[in-house]
């Protein structure tokens, strides 16, 4: 398991991408798995310091990825309030434009973009975040 | 990211170049306000030189067009969008509420 803390900061996000755009190269990815892992992993720091921490420059975002047999696993723990997935609302992605709120897409990405995406707190630790991207399995006729 | 707007004939032309997230699209948001108070509701976002875009990117052109659709004729019209832009925007629904040209003198002369 590789790790690597970044402040809890809009800054950080840049590295972070970068971070797991390594991470999904080194696990063997396809650029368009890259691009996905790299908008969830996006999406999921920006929570983490919009609701977790409920701003910059509050706590740290530990970074962490292991690369498995089927693709990669990547990990991102926090020290803030604990996050609940199951009160988080699906988004309207119907309506009209000018009913549409800002918010709300952060979590609909990343299960849409993640193979798998996990969420767990316990007061000690914080919150645990553990996503998986698979490989795309080749096609066989 | 670096943006600039360049005033045309009938339309303001805002260019973005770099990546958009939590950080950087405040700039581009704070942009597209000072062109709206400036009576520019006819905007063309030229999309080339942009390589991300996140849900924080994109809810700025969602209000971007909520405004300028708020005047007579106003919009927000979206050109070159790369396939990786053009999923995201397809992910949270967003394609509906642009007119999106490749080729962005098309886009400016549809004004």
């Amino acid at each position: 398991m590789i790790t690597m803390a970044f402040p809890g900061r809009f800054s950080s996000l840049d590295a972070i991408r970068n971070f797991y755009a390594h991470a999904a190269e080194k696990a063997g990815l396809d650029k368009e798995s890259i691009a996905d892992i790299e908008l969830a992993v996006d999406e999921a720091a920006s929570n983490i310091i919009d609701h977790a921490y409920g701003g910059e420059d509050k706590g740290e975002i530990e970074c962490s990825y292991r690369v498995i047999p089927e693709g990669l696993e990547v990990i991102l723990h926090d020290h803030g309030q604990p996050f609940e997935p199951e009160a988080v609302e699906h988004p309207d992605l119907t309506s009209d434009v000018c009913c549409r709120e800002p918010g709300g897409l952060g979590l609909y990405f990343m299960k849409s973009l993640m193979d798998s995406v996990d969420f767990s707190f316990n007061g000690l630790n914080g919150n645990l975040l553990t996503m998986t991207k698979l490989q795309k399995k080749a096609f066989k006729p | 990211m670096e943006v600039t707007a360049s005033k045309l004939k009938r339309c303001l032309l805002i260019t973005a170049d770099g990546r958009i997230d939590s950080s950087t699209a405040p700039k581009l948001q704070s942009v597209i306000n000072e062109a709206i108070d400036e009576g520019n509701y006819k905007l063309v976002l030229d999309m080339t030189k942009v390589e991300f875009i996140s849900s924080a990117g994109l809810w700025v052109l969602v209000n971007a067009q909520k405004k300028c659709k708020r005047f007579n004729r106003g919009e927000v019209i979206l050109t070159c969008l790369s396939k990786r832009i053009h999923d995201a925007l397809e992910l949270a629904g967003f394609i509906p509420y642009f007119k999106i040209f490749e080729d962005p003198t098309q886009a400016v002369g549809s004004f």
